[in-house]
């Protein structure tokens, strides 16, 4: 007879997907919550850069564009909360987790967009790498968190696409406009780098994540991956490279680059950067703001209910 | 069997841990628990599924087919939700 442990590590060895009724360890369960919530707090966060350029769009088309983007998002989010549910949770404990600052979300959305370019580079360098994190991640071992990112992956090609035809109609343009996109390369491009999480060897939760399948691939292979595909996107745009270290290494296939500057990545964690209470405050007030359709529902619903009641009563 | 006294479940199976449940169909039942043996009976007597649902028939709001056009008229004019709306150049259409 094999324990219910057993059982479960036979599943995920023998890459059979975990569903929600099945038993799992509480580690496992509280480690798929971490993630899974966090990355639906990073969808919902990443709503507020982007939103905050869609009344200065700069024509019909791209303000089109970047609606239906962020309104994905919030899609997205719905997707991995509900998912994240499955797992015995409360939306609204997850975001009072959030509100609270115990829970975090990618830290890329503390950075302000400060001119249009950065809507493109977001779109391209952003959502590329959130890309290449999500595809990996439609092979997780949690069905649900699975079925989500592929869900996910399908609908987010646009993203990056319409990102980087942002980013060729500036860096073809005028003098000034492939300025602005440089400008936004260089600040995104790090920060970018980062969302990938800290090196594999410092990681917290990695080891434990990969064993149990919850991650496929390692922050530094992902990582990698991105980097090395970002290169001959930089090409084709003419602009500089922001990292002066890269270099193609040939014996590993792939480039070697510089480091990151991790002071900054934990400064940003850490409720540090330049835009963290701004966003926290800006979900807490909207959220506020929502409070009366909720409790609207809650009293239509006791209304509702009362009235049945008093029907059945009767008859 | 006469089955006006029955309610109406619908259906759903799970093919393999990790994909969607599927509706494959219906059938009358006195309650869950026997919805759930009859479909079990009725729907995976080849080992069609590793999982069952069955959802009582009327509790399923459903959108109405005549009312598609109106319905879903707000993503017909929305091509650039899709990838292929935008064209990029062969160096670089990789993403």
């Amino acid at each position: 007879m094999m324990t219910p442990e057993q059982n479960f590590m036979r599943k995920i060895e023998a890459e059979e997907k975990i569903e929600p009724k099945d038993w799992m360890p509480e580690t496992y369960r509280q480690n798929l919550i971490r993630q899974i919530s966090q990355h639906a707090h990073s969808e919902v966060i990443g709503m507020q850069p982007e939103g905050n350029w869609i009344t200065r769009a700069p024509s019909l088309r791209r303000k089109a564009v970047l609606l239906s983007k962020v309104q994905d998002e919030g899609g997205h989010g719905l997707y991995l909360y509900s998912s994240c549910e499955t797992l015995g949770v409360k939306r609204a404990d997850l975001i009072a987790a959030m509100q609270s600052g115990e829970a975090k979300y990618a830290s890329i959305f503390n950075y302000p967009t400060q001119t249009w370019a950065d809507i493109g580079a977001i779109g391209w360098l952003v959502d590329g790498a959130a890309i290449v994190n999500q595809v990996s991640l439609q092979r997780t071992s949690y069905g649900p968190y699975s079925r989500a990112m592929i869900r996910i992956c399908k609908e987010e090609s646009f993203h990056q696409r319409q990102g980087y035809e942002l980013m060729i109609a500036l860096a073809h343009g005028s003098p000034e406009q492939k300025a602005m996109a440089q400008d936004a390369l260089n600040r995104f491009y790090w920060p970018a780098l980062m969302m990938f999480g800290p090196h594999d060897a410092e990681s917290a939760h990695s080891a434990k994540s990969m064993t149990w399948k919850i991650k496929r691939e390692t922050n530094d292979d992902l990582r990698q991956k991105f980097i090395d595909q970002t290169v001959p996107q930089i090409e084709f745009l003419g602009l500089a490279h922001p990292d002066k270290d890269l270099k193609w290494n040939a014996e590993r296939g792939h480039y070697d680059s510089g480091e990151i500057d991790w002071q900054e990545f934990y400064n940003v964690i850490n409720g540090n950067g330049h835009c963290n209470r701004q966003r926290i405050e800006h979900h807490v007030r909207a959220h506020e703001e929502g409070a009366w359709v909720r409790d609207a529902m809650t009293a239509y619903n006791a209304k509702q209910q009362a009235k049945t009641t008093e029907q059945r009563q009767a008859a | 069997m006469a089955t006006d006294n029955l309610e109406l479940y619908e259906v759903f199976v799970r093919a393999r841990r990790g994909l969607d449940h599927k509706h494959v169909g219906s059938l009358h039942a006195q309650d869950a628990e026997q919805a759930l043996e009859y479909a079990r009976d009725c729907y995976t007597r080849r080992s069609e599924g590793v999982s069952i649902w069955v959802v009582r028939s009327r509790d399923i709001c459903a959108s109405q087919e005549d009312d598609s056009e109106s319905f879903y008229d707000p993503s017909d004019d929305k091509p650039y939700r899709h990838a292929t709306y935008y064209q990029l150049p062969e160096a670089v259409n990789n993403m």
